[in-house]
């Protein structure tokens, strides 16, 4: 992992994490991550062979909830926060696919 | 009786109980002292006076008819805005949430208005919890109550500087990498990093799920303790969340009978040698910790040497860790159900991009993209596999160092509060939390504590105290016997 803190592909990145980034503030952005990658690379000093991976602090088994029927909230009360909706009943959203105006 | 607003829980529930205040006294009390001190500190982020007396009024009601529904009932509480409540707002302090309104409770918010807590404001915060000085805000920045030049720490420093001036009897903050006990030590108040799952996490806007966990800010251990109790337990809406139970009674009964003889004969506190090798730990830091580990001699604890040999790792892990979670977490803001959309926008791809990229601030940005390089594909092993690894090791360091002693003894941070605008660069500022991140890796429960002032600074001093899983009763007992010595001092 030692050769990949140089050279990051901020605007790849920025792509994946569906983030819009000026192109005036991708120097900058860079080499802060590499900064940072740059630390955290320390890492590959430690021998890890044969350790298993910790995903959550407190080890749990799989939890199930009791398959009951019911609506936790409104329709109403999650359109509220809704950007822009459609009669107050669906969410509109910018056009998806390529093509006619929808009817 | 003079100052309603400098009341602790402990003395304000017993008050009420004896008729001496009335809940809308004590609330018309914070609510002029908010008025006062707000415009300078600027802690909160939204305040409803309105809903603060209406929910003042009913609490008197439900007393005076004898149906208080419990000892806290009618006391002022602050929530960090990253914690839902509904019908008030939730903006995680970014600008991609202005607006937004919560359409539920969090648990902690249900167990809150169970116990017949008033909701205060909302306080502030670095922007989706990222951050060491509430700098990050989308929306202000919040002052040091001690010193107004100096940060309140973060992410949760708008919790501590409202419970540090006044603002409100109790808070409660978030701590991803220690975002309640850091601001809580710049602030010199008490706060609490509980165990992973011993809180609920439902509707505390997710950074970093495995390392998130909610904890009380207060301005006594007491307080603290008996926060925990109201909010703690497991929850079928958060399947982390740990089917623990409090000691008998509760955290706060214990420290009750604790404190009719509060020894800690026999109490062995380790020392971990790496905490105190750390560069730029400040005089007046060393100064304070020494002071303290004589004062819990007093008391008739024992100090061991004790070693945490990947320390110096915690903070190159948690940087992988807690990015990669937040970048998958921070996706749900695409600008389609809720939250900021781009009036720029003209598709799907683009309402996404424009969305993020203007309603993201820079630190946030930051970590969604650290997070999603090391989480893409051909870096996914090398960088995240392999710090989930570490993780194993810095918390075997834990179980192994809590075989030789019952507690550990830290400072919480390498230095008392810093000025606004000192550090400037993302390395510099992550590195303040190097005493505190270690523990949300490992998920053991941890309290800083004041313990003095630094005599070149003039700024507060915490020592962190940290005890096993679920240990929050020792955690609390040392705590309190601390606090009861240093002050008699």
């Amino acid at each position: 992992m030692a050769e990949s803190s140089k050279g990051i592909d901020v605007a790849h990145i920025a792509t994946l994490a569906r983030l819009r980034i000026e192109p005036a503030s991708v120097p900058k952005l860079q080499s802060e991550m590499e900064a940072i990658v740059g630390y955290v690379e320390m890492l590959s000093e430690l021998d890890v062979t044969g350790i298993e991976p910790t995903a959550h602090a407190v080890p749990r088994s799989n939890v199930l909830r009791d398959d009951a029927q019911g609506v936790p909230f409104g329709r109403d009360a999650m359109l509220a926060n809704a950007p822009e909706t459609v009669d107050s009943e669906l969410i509109k959203v910018p056009q998806v696919l390529p093509g006619g105006e929808m009817s | 009786m003079n100052n309603l607003h400098s009341l602790t829980l402990r003395q304000a529930a017993e008050l009420l109980a004896d008729g001496s205040i009335t809940s809308s006294k004590l609330c018309d009390a914070y609510l002029a002292r908010i008025a006062e001190v707000e415009p300078a500190v600027q802690a909160l982020l939204s305040l409803n006076a309105d809903a603060v007396r209406s929910q003042a009024e009913a609490s008197d009601k439900r007393r005076a008819a004898g149906k208080a529904l419990g000892p806290f009932d009618g006391i002022p509480v602050t929530l960090k805005d990253n914690i839902a409540a509904k019908g008030y707002p939730c903006t995680c302090a970014s600008r991609i949430l202005k607006g937004f309104v919560s359409p539920y409770d969090a648990t902690v918010t249900c167990k809150l208005k169970n116990a017949g807590f008033v909701l205060m404001g909302r306080a502030n915060m670095d922007e989706f919890a990222m951050g060491s000085s509430c700098e990050n805000s989308a929306y202000q920045k919040t002052k040091n109550p001690r010193n107004h030049d100096c940060v309140p720490g973060g992410s949760s420093g708008g919790s501590a500087a409202a419970v540090a001036a006044d603002e409100t009897v109790i808070a409660l903050g978030s701590d991803t990498g220690g975002s309640i006990r850091q601001p809580a030590a710049f602030c010199g108040i008490v706060g609490v990093k509980p165990t992973y799952g011993r809180v609920s996490r439902y509707g505390l806007v997710a950074f970093a799920s495995s390392l998130d966990q909610i904890g009380p800010m207060s301005k006594s251990v007491y307080d603290a303790a008996a926060m925990l109790d109201v909010i703690c337990g497991i929850d079928p809406k958060d399947t982390t969340s740990l089917p623990a139970p409090a000691p008998e009674g509760g955290f706060a009964k214990d420290l009750e009978d604790f404190e009719k003889a509060p020894s800690l004969k026999g109490l062995r506190i380790g020392v971990p040698k790496e905490y105190f090798e750390v560069e730029g730990i400040s005089g007046g830091v060393r100064k304070v910790c020494a002071e303290a580990k004589e004062t819990l001699r007093r008391l008739g604890a024992e100090f061991v040497d004790i070693s945490l040999p990947h320390t110096k790792y915690a903070m190159a892990c948690y940087y992988i860790i807690a990015p990669a979670e937040a970048s998958a977490n921070l996706a749900r803001f695409d600008g389609i159900r809720y939250g900021y959309r781009s009036p720029n926008a003209t598709d799907l791809i683009s309402t996404y991009l424009d969305s993020r990229g203007e309603g993201f601030g820079p630190e946030v940005t930051r970590r969604i993209m650290l997070g999603t390089y090391v989480l893409s594909s051909g870096y996914y092993d090398a960088y995240y596999v392999r710090a989930q690894k570490v993780r194993t090791l810095i918390r075997k360091d834990f179980t192994e160092a809590f075989r030789s002693c019952d507690v550990i003894f830290t400072p919480v941070t390498p230095a008392t509060a810093f000025r606004f605008g000192e550090k400037s660069d993302p390395m510099q500022m992550y590195l303040s939390d190097v005493f505190t991140t270690a523990l949300n890796l490992a998920g053991t429960c941890g309290i800083s504590v004041p313990a003095g002032t630094d005599e070149t600074t003039k700024m507060p001093v915490g020592i962190q105290l940290i005890a096993p899983d679920l240990a929050e009763a020792r955690m609390f007992r040392t705590a309190r016997a601390f606090e009861l010595e240093r002050d008699k001092v």
